[in-house]
């Protein structure tokens, strides 16, 4: 685990942040020590810190003094905004270069997603859209 | 449960040691931050050993200044009972009990956990009853472990010590490192060849080689710096031009080097649009290529830009 490119702490944030995002962390849940995560992940205790640092800056985390770190209220919620921000620019944009450059007809493209919206594989959860990300999907 | 133990800090100015006519240490100028667990690394002959011998006030310098928490060990008697140094021999009592041998050890560390010794006893399969003298390397080895984590020491510089313990019994080393070192945190110098196995354990890092300090970083830092470029010749050697590069590998008419020195997002974007791929470096290799006698520019060449 944690063996990328990214530094060590970044990718424990990103675990994190992922946790949060698939509700595996929910609000107010506490989430294990710096000590916990070095001897677990059996990496130095100020890594951990730093991922931790971070993620409060990012009111992903908050700190209760002495007990120790919690997840946020309506961080998932924070974090599903920027996630689907950045979707389309992120995910969907390369799909429309690539089929461009395939010679791929972007109305196949659409079919197909069509399809797999209709039969999604059985592990993904499925994700409460509030209304206001609607738009964005037409 | 005894005071609580604080970390100190360690400072080497100008220091030199010599041995008649070998030179251990050339004029080596470092700081190791207190309360981090910082690598020590080196080539064998590199000058570890010889650091650590002048911290636990082993001996004296030949030159220059060696200063544990702001002050010179060598005869100081608030200073010495606070660094533990442990080399791979074990650095204790041969001929006597290993019990005896914890009687005398928890006699001169103040802070000694004789809970935490107990723990680890039990986590080697140890035999009080035996002496170190009759025990098998990695058995040896594994009771060092117990004197140096269990002193508690302000400083703690654990040099080769996994020489002879198999894979699990050396995972349970670190893990007993790391869980006692995050309840009470303290000053480690940890000193290894199997740096693969080490690096996340590790805070800061000081490479020695050949008696000089070549890096001392942070490990993030340091690895951050190290970046292999893989793709076509042509192109990877345009990338590299003018970069420090550290090694080629050549397959048909792909290259992949390895540059040290961090890349800025102009550099990442060029890299894409030249189909180059960017990797990341093990410090591992970093460490072989920094002390690879052939390199050019070698020990001493880099320091200023390494040091902070």
């Amino acid at each position: 685990m944690f063996d990328g490119r990214d530094p060590v702490y970044l990718q424990i944030a990103d675990q994190i942040r992922q946790d949060v995002l698939s509700g595996a962390l929910e609000a107010e849940e506490q989430v294990m020590s710096t000590t916990q995560y070095a001897t677990t992940f059996r990496i130095n205790p100020a890594t951990a810190a730093k991922a931790f640092t971070q993620l409060v800056d990012e009111g992903v985390l908050y700190k209760r003094r002495g007990v120790g770190m919690f997840v946020a209220p309506g961080a998932r919620e924070r974090l599903l905004a920027e996630a689907r921000e950045s979707f389309f620019a992120d995910t969907v944009d390369p799909v429309a270069d690539a089929a461009h450059v395939l010679g791929i007809d972007i109305e196949d493209v659409v079919a197909r997603l069509r399809v797999r919206a209709a039969h999604p594989p059985v592990v993904a959860a499925p994700v409460d859209a509030p209304e206001s990300a609607a738009g964005g999907t037409r | 449960m005894t005071a609580a133990t604080t970390a100190w800090g360690v400072e080497l100015q100008h220091v030199t040691q010599r041995y008649g006519d070998v030179t251990a240490l050339d004029d080596v100028t470092l700081t190791i931050r207190a309360g981090t667990i910082t690598g020590l690394l080196g080539r064998n002959g590199s000058g570890k050993s010889t650091m650590g011998s002048l911290l636990a006030a082993f001996r004296r310098p030949t030159a220059g200044r060696v200063l544990v928490d702001g002050e010179e060990p060598w005869e100081n008697e608030r200073v010495v009972p606070g660094v533990c140094f442990v080399r791979e021999s074990g650095d204790v009592l041969d001929d006597y009990s290993l019990k005896d041998n914890l009687a005398y050890f928890s006699g001169a560390r103040p802070w000694f956990s004789h809970e935490l010794a107990g723990e680890l006893l039990d986590l080697f399969e140890l035999d009080l009853q035996r002496k170190p003298s009759k025990l098998s390397r990695g058995k040896k080895s594994a009771f060092g472990i117990v004197v140096g984590l269990a002193s508690r020491a302000q400083l703690t510089i654990l040099d080769e010590v996994h020489l002879g313990l198999d894979a699990p019994s050396r995972y349970a080393f670190y893990d007993a490192l790391l869980a006692d070192y995050a309840e009470h945190p303290r000053t480690i110098v940890l000193s290894s060849h199997l740096i693969d196995e080490i690096e996340r354990l590790l805070e800061e890092v000081v490479v020695l080689d050949r008696g000089r300090v070549l890096v001392t970083q942070d490990v993030e830092g340091l690895r951050a710096e190290g970046v292999s470029v893989t793709g076509p010749a042509a192109a990877v050697a345009d990338f590299v031009a003018g970069r420090d590069v550290l090694a080629t590998q050549r397959l048909g008419g792909t290259t992949q080097t390895t540059v040290r020195g961090a890349l800025l997002e102009g550099d990442v974007r060029r890299a894409r649009e030249a189909g180059l791929e960017l990797g990341p470096v093990p410090l591992q290799d970093l460490f072989v290529h920094l002390t690879d006698p052939g390199r050019t520019g070698g020990a001493g060449a880099d320091v200023q830009g390494a040091d902070r």
